[in-house]
């Protein structure tokens, strides 16, 4: 039978591929993009001591926050905790490990980790605790620190549409971290709003190509809940 | 006395030119968006991955794939793009990027700038502040000048965690404006906010500084 990347559902998208002490990457940016179909599963299947990698942690109710809810993380890798005030007590009270990273350090640190570069040197951090314990060297007169690759288990990630292939395109703002992270993880799911046939999206107008995704399936919720509603009145005509 | 958020904010504008891509942090760094004159295209960058950020929507055109870094919901131009987190800070990290104006808790007389925690106090994160100073060629820093418990934020050295260091160019706060030398040799007073005295400036300022124009 010839391989094919479509599942059936979440469920079905995620099977045997979970298992405790994982390290999984999650798309998005706040609320916005992230894999809300997926993350329910990885609540279902229960697993435990999870180290995830993901900008935010979700917020209260919603995504990655019903992980730590629940429990399932013991480390997260992020660069903003915000508003998440579960994610704020649970580090304050010494239950989950937080390692934070200036936003494009993480969005840096996960594009080496797909592209096969261990570390790279950056001016961002320099001089702040983010560059503690680091090695730091100059280069043109100027200070950078070393930083290192991410690379993960599993990818779950949030895309608008895909081919059968895994040909993906996002949408607005909901592309964020998830192109990045599709290359960076050892098996890269990604839930989308449509599947499209083959041919439906113009390979010159592919965001992130086939070979980075090895599981495909139908968005089941597709809440996008927004955090911040800000909005301008029409003028009286 | 001194100037509003608004009157700050205004202030803040001043520094804007024709052609420039700006990074506007949160809070009254936002404001500056509303004071861009009309005859200057600037164009505005979101680090969550878009370059030409519109207005906030009209009700009935909300689009929760469509926020900023404020986690707003805003709007599209003709001429905007989006793109990859990464690719959004490479080109803040680049260099590409002509001025940010950012808030601050702490700036210090050589430049170094503290605004992402209060140990103890609260945890947000880091998020893009780390990177915008670092990266970004212009850096202005927009900040009351005196704490709520009366201590000056503008300092000869930070108490707080750093952001980046010796990297402020300019200090906007509600009584005055100060650039920071290049090569760390101190604050220069610029400006002073309508009704506020020399005196006054130093008195509520942690640092010596030097006046422009005078001997």
């Amino acid at each position: 039978m010839m391989a094919n990347k479509v599942y059936s559902s979440p469920a079905a998208a995620l099977d045997g591929l979970l298992f405790d002490r994982m390290c999984i990457m999650s798309g998005g940016f706040g609320l916005s993009g992230n894999p809300e179909s997926l993350i329910p599963e990885i609540k279902a299947a229960g697993v435990v001591d999870l180290t995830v990698i993901s900008n935010n942690c979700g917020a209260e109710g919603f995504g990655l926050w019903m992980l730590l809810e629940n429990r399932q993380i013991a480390k997260m890798i992020s660069s903003y905790v915000g508003d998440n005030k579960l994610f704020e007590r649970l580090y304050l009270d010494g239950q989950l490990a937080l390692e934070l990273n200036p936003q494009g350090t993480l969005a840096e640190r996960i594009r080496a980790g797909g592209a096969g570069i261990p570390a790279f040197y950056t001016a961002t951090g320099v001089g702040t605790v983010v560059a503690e314990g680091k090695p730091v060297e100059e280069f043109d007169g100027r200070l950078y620190v070393r930083e290192h690759w991410l690379r993960a288990d599993l990818a779950t990630i949030k895309a608008w549409r895909s081919d059968p292939e895994g040909n993906l395109q996002f949408r607005k703002t909901a592309r964020n971290f998830n192109p990045i992270m599709a290359t960076a993880a050892r098996t890269t799911v990604v839930e989308v709003e449509e599947i499209v046939p083959a041919g439906a999206i113009d390979p010159d107008h592919v965001h992130t190509p086939g070979i980075y995704v090895d599981r495909i399936v139908l968005s089941t919720i597709n809440e996008k809940r927004v955090e911040n509603l800000t909005v301008r009145e029409r003028e009286a005509v | 006395m001194g100037w509003s958020r608004n009157d700050m904010a205004q202030r803040a504008a001043r520094e804007l030119r024709d052609g420039f891509y700006v990074n506007l942090g949160i809070g009254i760094p936002t404001l500056v968006a509303n004071h861009i004159p009309s005859d200057m295209k600037v164009t505005l960058q979101s680090e969550n991955g878009m370059l030409g950020m519109g207005p906030f929507p009209y009700p009935d055109e909300v689009d929760p794939d469509l926020i900023n870094a404020g986690k707003q919901t805003i709007t599209a131009l003709p001429t905007s793009s989006f793109f990859s987190s990464a690719d959004s800070f490479a080109m803040i990290r680049g260099g590409h990027i002509d001025l940010t104006i950012l808030g601050a808790m702490e700036v210090s007389a050589r430049g170094d700038i503290a605004n992402w925690t209060i140990p103890g106090k609260t945890l947000k994160g880091i998020g893009g502040a780390m990177d915008l100073v670092a990266g970004v060629r212009r850096v202005v820093a927009v900040m009351d000048h005196v704490s709520k418990d009366g201590r000056s934020k503008i300092v000869e050295q930070c108490s707080l965690p750093l952001t980046g260091t010796g990297v402020v160019d300019l200090i906007i706060s509600n009584l005055c404006v100060f650039s920071c030398a290049e090569d760390g040799s101190g604050l220069t007073l610029l400006e002073l906010a309508p009704d506020v005295t020399l005196e006054q400036v130093r008195q509520n300022t942690g640092a010596p500084f030097s006046v422009a124009g005078a001997a």
